[in-house]
Parts: C-alpha cells; sequence; structure tokens
C-alpha cells in the first residue's frame, strides 16, 4: 500500500438486498486519521454500505478498494476492527468479558494459539473502554453500555487501522458514550482511520471529522458536522416508512406477484 | 462392584462411556452455542443409513455411520448456509429419509431385521467388539483435537459468525470441520448411547453446567465433568441393574441438570441482586431489558 491510498475507497456503490436496490451509486472515502459518520433515515442503506465495505454485502456495480487494494484481493482483516450492531452479537452459552474480547486477537493469530503479546492487547483493550476489573464476569450480567464496550474492546484487541461501527451509540449510557469519543480521538491520534453508522451525532460531534447522509441509497450531503446538527438531532419521522425517496421503487413483497 | 471390570466386554464398555462422555458435551457445547442444539439428533437419524450400510456390505458399521452421518451433517451445513427460505423442510427430509433409507437396507442386508438396528437405536453394553474400541479411540481423539485446539476459534464462529468472518477467519471451513466432528462424535456414542439419545448427552451436561458457571471455558470443563460422571456411572447401573445404558445415562443426566438447577436458583438470585446493585437501577441497563424483547 502507498502512503496516500484512501483507507476506504468506494466508488459508484451498487447493491441490492432479494430484490430491492438498496445502494444506487454510492461514492464514500475514508482517509486515514479520519472519523467518518454515515447518517441517514432507517431504510437509507447506511449499514447496507457499511456491511458491504466489510465484504458481508455482495456489491453489484461499482468498485471498493480497502487500503489500496481491491476487495477481492484484500487479505490484510487484520487491519479492520468491526464493531457490529449489539444485538447480533450473543451465543446461547455464557462467556466472560476476558473471553469475547479474546476473540479480537483471531485476526492476528488465526488459527494459531494466544501468547503473551495477545493477553497484554487484550488487557490493554479493556482498560481503554474502562473494564479492566471485570473480564471475569459474565457478559450477560452488563448493561446495554458495558456490552457495547466489550465489543469495542474485541475490535481494539486486535490493535486495527480502521475500526468500523454499526450504530455504536444504540441504547447505550452518558458514561460510555464518552468512552467511546475519547476511545476515537485516541484512535485517529494515532493515525487510525474509522467509519460510524449513526443515527444521530450526539456526543460524538466533537470528534467526527465528516459527515456523509445517505437517502434513498445515494449520497444527499457531505459536510462537516457543526451544519448538520439540527438534522442529526431531529431526524423526521417520516424516517421509520420504509421507501424513503419519493422516486423510490414499490417494495414488491412478492405476496401478489 | 469392582468385579464387573473382570468381564472383558465390561472393560470395553466403561472405556467407551468415559470418551463419550467427554466428547459429546465438547461438540455439544458449539451447538448450543449456534443455538443448534437439536444437530445431533438429526446426525443420530441419518446415521442409521450408515449402520444398515455397513451390514449390507458385510463391513464395520461404525466406519459406515462416520462416512454417512458426516456427509449427512454436511448437506445440513450446507442448507444452513444456502437454504433460508425452505431450509426446515431441507433438514426434515434429510432426517427421515436417513431414518427410512436405514430401515430399507438393513431388511435387503443377508439375515437382517429391523432387530439388528435396535442395539444401535437405544445402546448396549455387550455390543463394544474389540475392534470397535480401537475405532472409538481414534475417532475420540480427532473430535478432542478438534473441540479443544481450537476451542477460541470454534468460540468465536459461533458467538458472532459475522465478526468472524469480518476477522479474517476460515468460518466456512471451521464450520464444516464441526459438522464433521459432531458427525464423529454421534458414532463414537452409538454403541453404548444410542444414535437416538446421543443428542441428550451433547446438550444436557451443557444446559446444566451453564446454570452455574460465568464463562465458556468453566461451562465447557463443568459439562465435560458431568458428561464423564453420568457416563460412567449410567454404565455402572445398567450392569448391575440390568437396564438399557443409554437410557439409564440420559435420565442420570436430566437428574443432574434438575439438581443443579435447583441449587443455583439462590445463586443466581444473588446475582441478579449484585448486578442491580452495580449498574444501580441504570436507566441504560433498564433500556438494555427492554430492548432485548424487540427485535431489529
Amino acid at each position: 500500500m502507498k502512503v496516500e491510498d484512501p483507507v476506504i475507497a468506494l466508488r459508484g456503490a451498487t447493491a441490492s438486498l432479494g430484490a430491492r436496490p438498496v445502494l444506487r451509486g454510492v461514492d464514500l472515502t475514508v482517509e486515514a486519521g479520519e472519523t467518518v459518520a454515515l447518517l441517514g433515515e432507517n431504510g437509507s442503506g447506511k449499514s447496507t454500505a457499511v456491511r458491504a465495505v466489510i465484504g458481508q454485502v455482495a456489491l453489484t456495480g461499482g468498485s471498493l478498494e480497502l487500503f489500496g487494494s481491491p476487495l477481492r484481493r484484500f487479505r490484510h482483516w487484520r487491519r479492520v476492527g468491526y464493531v457490529p450492531q449489539r444485538s447480533t452479537a450473543t451465543g446461547g452459552v455464557p462467556a466472560t468479558v476476558g473471553e469475547v474480547v479474546s476473540s479480537g486477537r483471531l485476526a492476528r493469530r488465526g488459527l494459531r494459539p494466544l501468547g503473551r503479546a495477545d493477553r497484554a492487547a487484550v488487557a490493554h483493550a479493556l482498560e481503554q473502554v474502562g473494564l479492566a476489573d471485570r473480564a471475569g464476569d459474565s457478559v450477560e450480567e452488563l448493561s446495554g453500555g458495558q456490552h457495547q464496550r466489550v465489543l469495542i474492546a474485541r475490535a481494539l484487541a486486535g490493535e486495527p487501522d480502521l475500526l468500523i461501527m454499526d450504530e455504536p451509540l444504540a441504547g447505550v449510557d452518558v458514561g460510555s458514550q464518552r468512552v467511546l469519543a475519547d476511545v476515537l480521538r485516541a484512535h485517529t491520534a494515532a493515525g487510525g482511520a474509522a467509519l460510524l453508522v449513526l443515527h444521530e451525532l450526539g456526543p460524538l460531534a466533537p470528534v467526527i471529522s465528516r459527515t456523509v447522509v445517505l437517502r434513498g441509497g445515494r449520497v444527499e450531503t457531505v459536510d462537516d458536522p457543526e451544519r448538520l446538527h439540527d438534522l442529526a438531532c431531529h431526524p423526521p419521522d417520516a424516517a421509520e416508512q420504509e421507501p424513503a425517496a419519493p422516486h423510490a421503487p414499490k417494495i414488491e413483497t412478492g405476496l401478489l406477484t | 462392584m469392582i468385579e464387573m471390570l473382570d468381564y472383558a466386554f465390561m472393560q470395553r464398555a466403561l472405556l467407551a462411556a468415559l470418551l463419550v462422555g467427554i466428547a459429546a458435551p465438547a461438540v455439544g457445547i458449539y451447538l448450543v452455542q449456534r443455538r443448534q442444539a437439536i444437530m445431533g439428533d438429526g446426525i443420530g437419524h441419518v446415521a442409521m443409513t450408515g449402520v444398515a450400510v455397513g451390514f449390507l456390505m458385510n463391513g464395520n458399521p461404525v466406519w459406515s455411520a462416520v462416512l454417512v452421518a458426516a456427509a449427512g451433517a454436511v448437506a445440513m451445513e450446507l442448507v444452513r448456509w444456502y437454504g433460508k427460505t425452505r431450509g426446515d423442510i431441507a433438514l426434515a427430509l434429510l432426517f427421515y429419509g436417513g431414518m427410512a433409507g436405514g430401515v430399507m437396507l438393513i431388511n435387503l442386508a443377508p439375515g437382517g431385521s429391523t432387530a439388528k438396528l435396535l442395539p444401535f437405536l437405544f445402546g448396549s453394553l455387550t455390543t463394544v467388539s474389540p475392534s470397535d474400541i480401537t475405532a472409538i479411540v481414534l475417532l475420540s481423539a480427532f473430535v478432542l483435537a478438534v473441540c479443544l485446539g481450537l476451542r477460541r476459534q470454534l468460540f468465536a464462529v459461533c458467538q458472532d459468525e459475522e465478526f468472524a468472518r469480518v476477522t479474517g477467519l476460515p468460518v466456512r471451513l471451521l464450520n464444516l470441520l464441526l459438522a464433521i466432528t459432531a458427525a464423529v462424535t454421534v458414532t463414537v456414542a452409538m454403541r453404548v448411547v444410542g444414535l437416538l439419545l446421543i443428542s441428550a448427552l451433547m446438550v444436557i451436561p451443557v444446559a446444566a453446567a451453564q446454570q452455574v458457571a460465568k464463562g465458556f471455558a468453566t461451562t465447557l470443563a463443568l459439562a465435560v465433568g458431568i458428561g464423564v460422571a453420568v457416563g460412567l456411572a449410567g454404565t455402572t447401573v445398567s450392569y448391575h441393574a440390568d437396564v438399557p445404558p443409554g437410557a439409564t445415562i440420559v435420565l442420570l443426566a436430566i437428574g443432574v441438570f434438575a439438581v443443579v438447577t435447583a441449587l443455583s436458583l439462590p445463586l443466581a438470585r444473588r446475582r441478579a441482586a449484585l448486578a442491580e446493585r452495580r449498574t444501580g437501577g441504570d436507566p441504560d441497563a433498564r433500556a438494555r431489558r427492554e430492548d432485548a424483547s424487540v427485535p431489529s
């Protein structure tokens, strides 16, 4: 990778979920040292855009490069730390905070056993999110904000260059919001990049370098966070209804056709 | 008590019970974690066809059962990947097909009848032959190597599959390996516990252990302990009381589950109180409990 290559370069990206086009030509660039927030109403395609960036939704058109490599040839997943939406990350068996955060090291260890450096990285990640004393506790005993911090620590444990978070503020208390802001500040100060899907900027506004607003699967505006305050903090109520753009195609359920 | 060890068939049965007691919960914990506790049951049905194939070809049914059960488990895994809408129907076809195929093939075998399948369905002490024990030891070693050696990787895949994929782990390979390992475990266990009851030994010790354990490693250790205890105790009781070993082992496991549940109630209450105090009626903790019921 050359130094000037952007961390994420998404160009003219299109993608569909089933028969419904969700992304209709999205351009998105994230440079090293930047924290970019992806905003938009429900159904605007922001989560799909992020899942396309991590290779979990296939693009039907356009191109995606990570650290200067086309997605197809990208192998350095250890450089990416992914924080999924909290609701998806639970198993049927109890697990301790330490066990969950340790799985973040597998990006670097693959199929090899964990060693001393791995344990140190896990301890450091737990410290960063303020849960150093909870390593032995069951994840199920934690509050929503603490659980979110565990998932952030899991991503940090891999010492990534790019952090990707899907709705990290959903159901999170003020203390955890502050922890997240501190984590992002430290991460970008060290030259890392971050892409966050957010419903509102809220307490993260000071650490966001750029906001990208999606609407109906297209980029509507790219702006600095100050001017977006009103839109971001008071999203229109129409947001809850699926067909976001007036020219969006009718949703086909397949029931009547 | 000790005189049962004088019989070679009991030595083999106890060794098999010990290995099953370790292997079944060690695989089962990953299936429970992935909320696929019932998968072992499906593999057991498919393995019936494998047993019948063994009789038909005059070979050792353990090896033919391993092959057919592994093929069935891989098919189930493929259904999970690709069969999003009709997945449950595909699985049902596989289960019933496995059972019907077993009954059909065993009746085609020379001198075969459905009665020959019975010891494989519910387990029997006297059927563990010296050549079986070799197969059981080798296969158990494989199961334990996978389940303990790759425990962190399998834990990550079963806990949060999408995260594991983004991490760059070979998720499909690990899922296939887990499916094959589950199939091997079913075949290891079929002599003593029986194909229709083996799933219980994969699930119940884990279900009992997770009521008192805080983490994955302690759940695994406890579940294996329970598995070994009920495996050996059930085999011993089966010898003395002349009752089928599979049913005895499973009923003992359910008994352990009931006792652990009763004992863990005060513990759970104390933990809940502790958590309440820690979060201090934190509105966020309440919010989490509320949004836990809202699918997103």
